[in-house]
């Protein structure tokens, strides 16, 4: 969402989406940037965003606009702050600002997150320092765009450009057990293109996808959304570990196949899920 | 005097006469009487065409004080209205009332008419641009009046509102009079709101700009009704007969509203074979129509009729067999306007069949499900569309009202906030539809169902859908906008605002 709409801004917790960026980076122009951080700080501060994750993209640091974003924004709280072109360096200058911040506004100690976008090759190639150099690191966010214009390479709707990226930026963030978030899909129109690029992206292992426009939000659900089996599958396994447990067994079977820890993690992720999405209540 | 609703009102009004008060939707029915119509009889030999607008305003020996009709059908590109006022005005004729079914910034013209006494009544279902300003600026003589679509042909057909000349815009016309509107440069399609004009006006004249040899079929406005016709190079400007906002919304606010509007359908139960729709050609009462035609789809459902002013989107479903039949009052577009000239089940109906109330029934008390827009709701859930959050007359009824009544379903799709203003407020600045005719709203940050409909909570409270209570939706809005003032007004009536069955539901001060 760009940062300096308000409109957008007041509405934009209600579109079904898990998290929100609110963008004072590439949306915002370079005359606006100021007023895009008053905006913001107040929408945080005024609207009502209910359970939706609020992110922030800053300006990188090595602009003018990126320590000013930090030191207006942090002071708000929002959950999450997304740091373009990640790298090491900068997260690590990210962090400590927000250290002397949160001591100074009485915020709890580590209590705003931040995603690292990765849209550089060497962020992408020093991807495990930039997620290990800071604790708040919860998720990093593929920057497609960015990313293939660095490599020097077209981007495009098939997306083998990224193949390598995808996979590189799962396995670090599955490794970390941190988030692993898909580069948006740019063509708002084709939703088609767009549900095939979701489902590649989760079969290779991302646990989220990043949309350009309100309007891809039900496509990306719909690919991410547990099938009516899976969810059935899942409530099952749950059942079956209840039961387990009442009768004091330690290792117990459904349908004849023994049921794990994967397993079950895998359920209430499922079932999780579903309650989100509302296909269960 | 107070109507049902609580409007405070006058028991007379200078300029419009005695006030009959609103006492509820169908509290003003039974036996009615239509008016005898005077007919001057043509016979053999006599011709019809006439050389221009002067000379027909000479043969229906146009005078002061008469009321003279329009139709709306060229929406904002309508050159007829301008042209019959001037010529009147040329002739030094004063005091005439406008019956226009809509009026359109196009006519703005007619302003300087008002103001110098050529045009002292007008009487309109629907009005935007600068007549609709000037009328809330007082500079109208006499109160305007704001009827219906159906309210409308009522009112002709018994005499309330008597016509003395109706000028029927002609896409087509023959010599003898018979009109259509499918062929010729002007085409518009349906022609339902000039029926009654034509058939109950003392005398009636086609205005033309495709004049074609003798008989224009297919004959949508009969040559028995029509005393003359008159030639004139052009009677609109294509560009603005196409209505502007028959365009799904590209808004994810509008179309999370639509999403959600179409649970409630579904909720409803409604959804059925032999199901009938209306909806407004607005962003996102159109929406409202893409997500119903996929639930349909997949459901496998086959519906009756969709009814209304007809846009592509209606016409898609229908060719996708998705309803059986069309009733069309008026085409939106040029897609609606081919389909209703090539397809026999693409019906037209006058503005009487769609929705007057003192019929034998009428094509709206069919509807299951109707969608509609809002200006501003209350909490008794009634609705403005008629002025603006200025008190600036900036809409009115159109069907609003006649849907709203005839419908098991009417859903009133909107945003919670339009810019910095929130729609549900303690009381609406002017009542057009009244609450009890209105059964679920629809917003992006929640429901409310009319505590009326019972049966419809029971069926929502199964679903995920936020429903929650008027008052809560409101303070919802209000937490956001904070409460807007209250707008003041003078004590002066400049538009009488009447149901569809004539009784007076509220009036439109003047703005100070």
């Amino acid at each position: 969402m760009p940062g300096n709409n308000p409109g957008m801004l007041q509405n934009a917790g209600i579109l079904g989406a898990d998290s929100i960026i609110l963008d004072l980076e590439d949306a915002v122009s370079l005359t606006e940037k100021d007023s895009a951080r008053v905006l913001v700080r107040e929408a945080i501060k005024n609207v009502d965003y209910s359970n939706v994750e609020v992110i922030v993209r800053i300006n990188p640091l090595d602009t003018e606009f990126g320590a000013e974003d930090i030191n207006v924004i942090a002071r708000v709280k929002p959950d999450t702050i997304l740091v373009p072109k990640a790298d090491e360096a900068q997260i690590k200058q990210v962090d400590e600002m927000l250290n002397k911040i949160e001591a100074e506004e009485g915020i709890e100690a580590g209590a705003i997150k931040l995603i690292a976008l990765i849209e550089t090759a060497y962020g992408l190639e020093t991807i495990y320092d930039v997620i290990r150099v800071s604790k708040r690191v919860v998720g990093v966010l593929l920057g497609g765009e960015d990313l293939t214009s660095d490599l020097g390479v077209k981007r495009t709707k098939e997306g083998e450009e990224i193949f390598y990226a995808r996979n590189r930026v799962v396995a670090a963030c599955k490794a970390m057990k941190i988030d692993a978030i898909d580069t948006p899909f740019t063509d708002t129109n084709d939703y088609e293109g767009l549900a095939k690029d979701a489902a590649k992206a989760k079969s290779l292992g991302m646990t989220g996808k990043s949309a350009i426009n309100p309007r891809q939000i039900d496509t990306i659900h719909s690919v991410y959304a547990p099938t009516e089996a899976e969810i059935k599958h899942a409530l099952r396994v749950l059942d079956a570990m209840e039961e387990a447990k009442r009768e004091g067994k330690g290792v117990f079977s459904l349908d004849g196949k023994m049921v794990d820890a994967p397993i079950i993690n895998r359920a209430t992720t499922t079932v999780e899920l579903a309650k989100i999405l509302g296909l269960i209540r | 005097m107070k109507n049902i609703l609580g409007r405070e009102l006058p028991d007379y009004i200078e300029g419009y006469g005695k006030i009959e008060p609103f006492m509820g939707a169908f509290n003003n029915t039974g036996i009615k009487e239509r008016k005898s119509v005077k007919v001057s009889s043509v016979t053999p030999g006599e011709e019809k065409v006439l050389a221009s607008i002067e000379e027909a305003l000479d043969k229906v020996q146009i005078k002061d004080g008469m009321t003279i009709s329009f139709h709306h059908h060229l929406r904002n590109g309508d050159f007829v209205l301008n042209m019959v006022l001037e010529a009147i005005a040329k002739k030094g004729i004063k005091d005439i009332t406008v019956a226009a079914s809509s009026i359109f910034p196009v006519h703005g013209p007619m302003v300087e008419h008002m103001r110098n006494g050529v045009v002292t009544g007008v009487v309109a279902n629907y009005m935007s641009g600068p007549v609709a300003e000037a009328i809330s600026r007082g500079e109208l003589k006499k109160p305007a009046i704001m009827q219906t679509h159906g309210g409308r042909p009522r009112a002709i057909e018994s005499g309330d509102l008597h016509i003395d000349v109706a000028f029927v815009a002609a896409p087509t016309a023959d010599t003898y009079g018979n009109i259509n509107g499918v062929g010729g440069k002007s085409a518009c399609g349906a022609l339902g709101y000039a029926v009654s004009d034509a058939e109950f006006a003392d005398k009636t004249v086609a205005i033309t700009d495709n004049l074609v040899p003798y008989p224009a079929c297919p004959i949508e406005i009969s040559q028995i009704y029509v005393d003359y016709v008159v030639q004139v190079e052009s009677i609109g400007d294509p560009k603005g007969i196409v209505s502007g906002t028959t365009k799904i919304t590209k808004d994810p606010v509008g179309l999370k509203i639509a999403k959600m509007a179409t649970e409630v359908i579904k909720a409803s139960g409604l959804v059925k074979d032999g199901m009938s729709f209306q909806t407004g050609a607005g962003g996102t009462s159109l929406a409202v129509a893409a997500e119903l035609k996929e639930v349909m789809k997949k459901e496998g459902v086959v519906g009756s009729f969709a009814a209304g002013g007809v846009t592509g989107y209606i016409v898609d479903m229908f060719e996708e067999g998705l309803f059986q039949n069309i009733f069309d009052v008026q085409c939106f577009d040029l897609q609606a306007v081919e389909s209703y000239k090539k397809n026999l089940r693409h019906q037209p109906m006058s503005a009487s069949m769609y929705g007057n109330p003192h019929n034998k029934g009428a094509v709206v008390n069919h509807l299951d499900i109707m969608i509609l827009g809002a200006t501003e709701i209350d909490t008794d859930f009634n609705v403005n569309v008629t002025t603006g959050s200025s008190g600036v007359i900036m809409g009115g009824s159109g069907g609003h009202s006649d849907t709203a009544a005839g419908a098991k379903l009417a859903i009133i799709v909107t945003n919670l906030m339009k810019a910095r203003l929130p729609i549900i407020k303690d009381r609406v600045t002017t009542v057009t539809t009244p609450g009890e005719s209105v059964d679920v709203i629809v917003t992006e940050r929640g429901i409310a169902v009319n505590p009326r409909r019972t049966d419809l909570l029971e069926k929502l409270s199964n679903t995920n859908l936020p429903v929650m209570t008027i008052e809560e939706l409101k303070n919802m809005a209000e937490k956001i906008t904070g409460k807007p003032n209250t707008i003041h007004t003078s004590d002066d009536i400049v538009a009488v605002v009447e149901y569809r069955d004539g009784t007076v539901i509220d009036v439109v001060k003047k703005i100070k």
